[in-house]
């Protein structure tokens, strides 16, 4: 490699990771939380015995599972402002991907909430508690257990679809590795370079789920 | 004596399924009743509209001053002051898996009826200590045998401080040399003077402890009375039979 990419790539590693911790990490972050929290109301409408509900929750997860991230994206974007609602790129953004793990992640948590066996609810009920009461206390923490590995996918695959955003005019690390690259046409290093930030965070991921999945197993015989 | 609990007129169906018809009965203060039966026989539906597990679809139960009419709809509030009237101890015990046996026992005290922590636990630990289990508090429900498990369940239910224990099966599910241990532990409380409603199998454990026998059949109460009469000298011919098959198995 000719010394001039070298230098590309050394000017550039600051920006890209100034961009991955001002726009990609945020992004990631928000969204998986609140998308979380909409999986969880989602689930919980999806399996509940009002039928209107439940329709509803499988309309919307069917819909957010059927259709590309990118239309998603865009249809926030760039479709909104044509009934005059215009959102900033990066609320667009963090709107979209909400939207879009809150349909993935209903159906993780339905189905770790359905892993639990009815005794658990019934000896909640019998010793006073309510629906509410018994979700936060009995089921969803013995739910997490079975959610983990499913939404750990979730949140990794949600890390490298920030990259999406791009499009929409958030400047994340694809963006400013794109911009940097365009004048000399050195997309190899820089994309390279992107690659290697994504992989990072990833493996970063990766352990912190491993080191979950070990504190969640704790109560567990093996 | 008075009844702590009277049952009028239960009638459960599941589908179409008519699983109790007219079930009639009541549990004097301080009494132990044991309710026997085949299987199907609707034993552990009984139990379990006593707790509004499953709700009756008509009769009225009262426990104590409680009381509630199941033909009609039955508001939530009164539903969970009608439910924290029993203790109920499960065949396969249903303790929470992800909390410590000390945890288990103070999360209704705490939990739904704020009662102060610390004073929770002391109760718990002196539970514990009734069901012999009191070096096990810190351990997991994993950790623990079978009659364990069973022994913090009762521990759980007693907790609440009810007024009734409702016990289902309590050692079906148990490898026999540890029903002992269970058995022993609700006949203490038969001698504590507690009141309770026992669905079982073991028919020397009803002879021994219960003061009154029902024996359910078809989903009716065909037979009832002391165990002195109901187990040694049945009147009816279906009651009889069950004995005979129970008691000589081969």
């Amino acid at each position: 490699m000719d010394p001039g990419t070298w230098d590309l790539i050394w000017r550039n590693l600051w920006p890209m990771l100034a961009a991955t911790v001002t726009k990609t990490l945020p992004l990631t972050a928000i969204s998986f939380a609140l998308g979380l929290v909409l999986a969880l109301f989602v689930a919980l409408a999806r399996i509940s015995p009002i039928r209107p509900l439940s329709l509803l929750a499988r309309g919307y997860i069917s819909v957010i599972r059927g259709t590309p991230l990118l239309v998603q994206l865009f249809i926030v974007f760039y479709a909104l402002p044509q009934l005059n609602i215009v959102i900033d790129p990066f609320p667009s953004a963090v709107i979209a991907f909400t939207l879009n793990v809150g349909g993935y992640a209903a159906e993780v948590v339905r189905a770790a909430i359905l892993s639990i066996p009815k005794g658990q609810w019934e000896a909640a009920q019998t010793i006073g508690m309510g629906y509410p009461t018994t979700l936060r206390r009995v089921i969803l923490p013995q739910a997490a257990r079975t959610a983990v590995p499913p939404l750990s996918n979730t949140l990794i695959s949600l890390v490298k679809d920030t990259s999406l955003a791009s499009t929409i005019l958030v400047t994340e690390l694809l963006r400013v590795a794109q911009l940097a690259a365009a004048p000399t046409f050195d997309f190899f290093a820089l994309y390279g370079v992107a690659a290697v930030y994504y992989w990072v965070i990833c493996l970063l991921l990766s352990s912190g789920q491993v080191r979950l999945e070990t504190r969640l197993e704790r109560y567990v015989a093996r | 004596m008075t009844d702590l609990l009277t049952a009028r007129g239960l009638e459960k169906a599941f589908g179409g399924l008519q699983v109790l018809r007219d079930v009639s009965f009541e549990v004097p203060a301080g009494t132990v009743t044991a309710v026997i039966g085949p299987s199907g026989s609707g034993k552990t539906t009984v139990l379990r509209t006593l707790n509004a597990l499953d709700r009756a679809d008509a009769g009225v139960i009262t426990i104590g001053d409680l009381s509630v009419d199941f033909a009609r709809d039955v508001d939530r509030a009164t539903l969970t002051r009608f439910r924290m009237q029993s203790g109920m101890v499960f065949q396969s015990h249903n303790l929470f898996p992800h909390m410590t046996v000390l945890q288990n026992v103070i999360e209704g005290p705490v939990i739904v009826q704020k009662r102060p922590k610390d004073e929770a636990i002391a109760d718990a630990r002196r539970l514990l200590e009734q069901v012999g289990l009191a070096e096990k508090a810190d351990q997991y429900p994993f950790q623990l045998s079978g009659g364990q498990q069973q022994r913090v369940g009762i521990a759980r239910a007693l907790a609440l401080a009810p007024k009734l224990m409702l016990f289902d099966e309590p050692t079906s599910a148990l490898d026999p040399e540890l029903v002992g241990d269970v058995l022993r532990v609700i006949k203490d409380l038969a001698n504590q003077g507690w009141t309770m409603v026992i669905v079982t199998h073991e028919i020397r454990f009803a002879q021994q402890v219960a003061d009154q026998v029902l024996f359910l059949d078809g989903g009716v109460v065909v037979e009832s009375g002391p165990p002195a009469q109901v187990l040694t000298e049945p009147t009816e011919a279906r009651t009889r039979q069950f004995l005979e098959r129970i008691l000589n198995p081969i």
